[in-house]
This record gives C-alpha cells, sequence and structure tokens, in this order.
C-alpha cells in the first residue's frame, strides 16, 4: 500500500515542479520588454485608485464556519461510510439500530442547520429577526 | 492493481526493463499521463467546447487552423508560450506565483486515483475517494491567494467569491460522494467500480441514488466555476475574476487546470455512479487483458466524455446565476437534498440489507444475479 502513495508523492513533486519548468521554457521563448505603464494594475484603462488590500466586507464568513462544522461531520462520516456496507449485510437484524446511530449523529447536526437557516419554533418567530446565517 | 505495478510486472522478463525499480515506472506512467493525456484533453476539450458554443449560438466557431480548426488549440497554446509574462508592480510576488503553481498541483494530481481500466489507474489508494476529495479543494486556496496577490479590485472579488462558493459546494459534493460510498462499501477506486457490474449501477441502486448523482452533478459544476455557477469570473461584471492579472502562461495554466478539473468532476460521477468501466448490460470482464482493458478504458471515456458535453451543453444554454441565488441554491436546496439522499440511502442499506432495486427485479424475475 505504501508503494501506492510512493506514486501519489512523485507525482506532488513533478506537479510542483511543471510549472516553473512550463514557465522557464516560455522565458526562454516570448519578448520581454517591461514598461511602466505595463506593469500597472488593470482597471478598466483608468489610473487604479488606490490598492485593493483594503478592509473589505467578507459577506460569507459566516458560511465558513458553517463549512467547517459540516465538514468535519462529513470527514466524520466517512468511516462509517466504508464499513456500513459490511454491517448491513453481515449483522443480520442489527441494520436499524446502526442506522438509528448514524441518523443520531446526523440529526444533531441537522439541528443546529435548521437554526442556521431561521427555522424557529413558531412561539417564538415572531419578535425574533432571523438568524442571519443563511439570510443572504 | 496499479498502472506502475503492472507495467513492471509485464517487463519483468524483459532484459533491460526488468531491471527498473517501481518508482522510475511510476514516474513514466505519470509523465505520460500529463504530457499525453492532460495537456492534450484539456486543449482538445477547449476546441469541442468552442465548436458546440458556435453551433449552439448558430456560427461557425474555430474553423481556420488544420481542417475544422481542429489544430486551433496547438495554436492557442503556442501563443500563450509566446506571451510576455506580467506581474503587476503592485503584486505581492511571491503569491503571486505561487498560486498557479497550487491550482496546477491540486489540480494535476487528482488524477492519480481516476480508475480508467481495471489495472490502469496511477495509484490504487485504499483512501481513493476521500484522497481526491481532500486535493481537489485545494484548489480554492490556489484561487484565493492568487486573487488576493494581484492587488487588483476584480480579483480580490473573484478570489472571495470563488472561495465562498467552493467551500459552500464542497459541502454536497462531499455528501453525494459519502452517499456512494456507503453504497459501494469502500473509499478504493477500483473496488468502487468492481462492487458494481454491467447490471447493477449505483445510480440505479435506490431512488436516491438517482436523486443524488443529480445532486452531486450541479454542485460539482458549481465547484468548477462552471455557467451558469461561474460568478468568480463572470466577465461582464468582474472582467476576469482571479485571474483578471494572469498573462501567458500563467493563465494558461488557470485554464488548463479549469478543464482538468471537469474531466475529474465527470470521471469520478461516472465512477460512483454510472458503473466505471463497466458498459451496459454487456460483460466483457471474460474476455482476454489485452483485449479488455482498452475496451474498459474506451466505456469510461465514453461515460466521461459524455457528462463533460453535457457540462458544456448546460454552459452555452444557461443564463449565469446571481451571487445570493447561488449561495440559496447550495444551502437551502443542495445541501437539505443531500441530507435527505444521504439518510435514505442509509435506511434503504438498513432496511434491504444492501439489496439495491435492480438486484430485486433480477430477483423477482429469476434471473440469480
Amino acid at each position: 500500500m505504501y508503494t501506492q502513495f510512493a506514486t501519489v508523492l512523485i507525482f506532488l513533486i513533478i506537479g510542483a515542479g511543471m510549472v516553473p519548468l512550463i514557465l522557464l521554457v516560455g522565458k526562454i521563448l516570448r519578448p520581454s520588454n517591461p514598461d511602466p505603464k505595463k506593469l500597472t494594475s488593470y482597471e478598466c484603462g483608468e489610473e487604479p485608485v488606490g490598492g485593493s488590500w483594503v478592509q473589505f466586507n467578507l459577506r460569507f464568513y459566516v458560511i465558513a464556519i458553517l463549512f467547517l462544522i459540516f465538514d468535519v461531520e462529513v470527514v466524520l462520516m466517512f468511516p462509517i461510510g466504508a464499513t456500513f456496507r459490511q454491517w448491513m449485510i453481515s449483522q443480520a437484524g442489527k441494520g436499524l439500530l446502526v442506522f438509528a446511530e448514524v441518523a443520531l449523529f446526523i440529526g444533531i447536526l441537522l439541528i443546529g442547520f435548521a437554526y442556521a437557516w431561521g427555522l424557529r419554533p413558531p412561539a417564538q418567530r415572531k419578535n425574533h429577526k432571523p438568524c442571519p446565517c443563511l439570510n443572504f | 492493481m496499479s498502472l506502475p505495478e503492472f507495467l513492471k510486472e509485464l517487463f519483468e522478463s524483459w532484459p533491460l526493463l526488468g531491471i527498473l525499480p517501481l518508482w522510475f515506472y511510476s514516474l513514466i506512467c505519470i509523465l505520460g499521463l500529463l504530457f499525453l493525456f492532460l495537456f492534450p484533453f484539456a486543449g482538445i476539450a477547449v476546441y469541442i467546447e468552442r465548436k458546440i458554443a458556435g453551433d449552439i449560438q448558430a456560427r461557425i466557431g474555430p474553423n481556420v487552423v488544420g481542417p475544422y480548426g481542429i489544430l486551433q488549440w496547438i495554436a492557442d497554446a503556442l501563443k500563450l508560450l509566446l506571451k510576455e509574462d506580467i506581474i503587476p508592480a503592485l503584486a505581492d510576488k511571491k503569491l503571486f506565483i505561487l498560486s498557479p503553481m497550487i491550482i496546477f498541483l491540486s489540480g494535476a494530481a487528482a488524477y492519480a486515483v481516476i480508475p480508467f481500466a481495471e489495472n490502469v489507474i496511477l495509484a490504487n489508494l485504499n483512501i481513493g475517494i476521500f484522497y481526491l476529495i481532500a486535493i481537489t479543494s485545494m484548489v480554492a486556496l490556489g484561487l484565493i491567494l492568487g486573487g488576493w496577490a494581484s492587488n487588483n479590485k476584480w480579483s480580490l472579488l473573484g478570489g472571495m467569491r470563488a472561495a465562498a462558493q467552493i467551500v459552500s459546494f464542497e459541502i454536497p459534493v462531499a455528501l453525494c460522494i459519502l452517499t456512494a460510498v456507503l453504497v459501494a462499501g469502500t473509499l478504493d477506486m477500483t473496488q468502487i467500480v468492481k462492487n458494481q457490474s454491467p447490471y447493477h449501477w449505483n445510480i440505479f441502486h435506490n431512488p436516491f441514488m438517482f436523486i443524488a448523482a443529480f445532486v452531486y452533478y450541479i454542485a460539482a459544476l458549481a465547484e468548477a466555476n462552471r455557467t451558469p455557477f461561474d460568478i468568480p469570473e463572470a466577465d461582464s461584471e468582474l472582467v476576469s475574476g482571479y485571474n483578471t492579472e494572469y498573462s501567458g502562461m500563467r493563465f494558461a495554466i488557470f485554464f488548463l487546470i479549469e478543464y482538468a478539473e471537469c474531466f475529474v468532476i465527470c470521471a469520478v460521477a461516472a465512477t460512483l455512479f454510472l458503473g466505471g468501466w463497466h458498459p451496459p448490460f454487456i460483460d466483457i470482464s471474460g474476455l482476454a487483458l489485452p483485449l479488455r482493458m482498452p475496451l474498459q478504458v474506451m466505456v469510461f471515456m465514453a461515460k466521461a466524455i459524455l457528462l463533460l458535453l453535457v457540462m458544456m451543453w448546460i454552459r452555452w444554454t444557461l443564463p449565469r446565476y446571481r451571487v445570493d441565488q447561488l449561495m440559496k441554491l447550495c444551502w437551502e436546496v443542495l445541501v437539505p437534498f443531500s441530507f435527505v439522499c444521504l439518510l435514505g440511502t442509509a435506511f434503504w442499506m438498513a432496511l434491504f440489507k444492501g439489496k439495491g432495486v435492480p438486484e430485486m427485479i433480477y430477483a423477482l424475475l429469476g434471473w440469480g444475479s
């Protein structure tokens, strides 16, 4: 099995080296006469107004946090996924128990997801603004 | 067995080739894949896409270079190679140079685990599909890095949008892959295909898998920044998005990897849902190896390319989404749907002990397996 990972490692090394190689070939062939006008940032032909490294309203910041939570969940589910079929076939009768465990695991996340979506119980709905997480 | 191992075994008794170590075969296979498959395939895919775009928009498309313009992609590549390479004076040079490298690395390395045929896979990892998810999501890093380093407002907006979009659509993609893994019962790409057969494709295993295949395809479309989800590089509002400041060969790498990634998506869809190298209803596993392997490669490529053509068809037919519509689509449609598919498939597996719809029908008709 480790020989397979060695192949991947070789692939990654070649992948890292390929771009400099292509650029080197290009450097030999292509012309190069830089000009201060040529090296300005593109802004539709106008003189660039200020830099772009400014404080920036990251609209989807909460989405990034949600992504982290979901992705960790998915990663934790993969070992279950790999053995799930075996459990279902060999453990006759216990299949539904295993399913219930998986459903519980996902269900906890789904409650959080429903909250992020702004789904509240009807009693609370009037006085609260919808949760901002998924309020695009 | 992976391709390097297969080749080593094949040439075991040859006088000179027999003594070469395994890593040498790996090296040859990787270089062969990159230069004989990846680069020409991306080029030809661009040509085909332009031809299809021409057909759909009732014009001719490229037709000057070579017969029917078929050498257009070589001309394009040569042109990009001979273009001056400009790094803006205000850009962060290190990150600007690093970004295409990361993108190439993650885009190309996904090809290591694509099972073209029974022994034609570069690295037969036991966590193949997991590796694939991990390595392809690194593209987002490259895009946001490139967008930031350019010090250009269009690039910054494009990079931010790309990051938000790829990160969001990663969830339904991963969940749909997980759904397929539940049915396949393994993370090994070769084994996933072997667990299917010409009569049992995973997509027909149960109704939820059928939905999951479509959810995967739509979400993956968005992950590769293809129209109708190409807001990171929406040309009418953001010039060219994160690659506005890139020119020449660096731009070519962005372009190349976009198409390379599209093929990966289609290949994964073919592997997980459409039975990989198994043709429908024809069992070719009894044929001799020299005959079987090219056939399997052809069947696999046919499926992947068919999906790729659908992708191009979608691109030139549908208008672009708006940013908020896109995020809404992801979080309020695709994510709930993929959770339903996941739980539904798990429930089906528990209820019927892993049996799929085709097996039940065959059992009902008394065909055996």
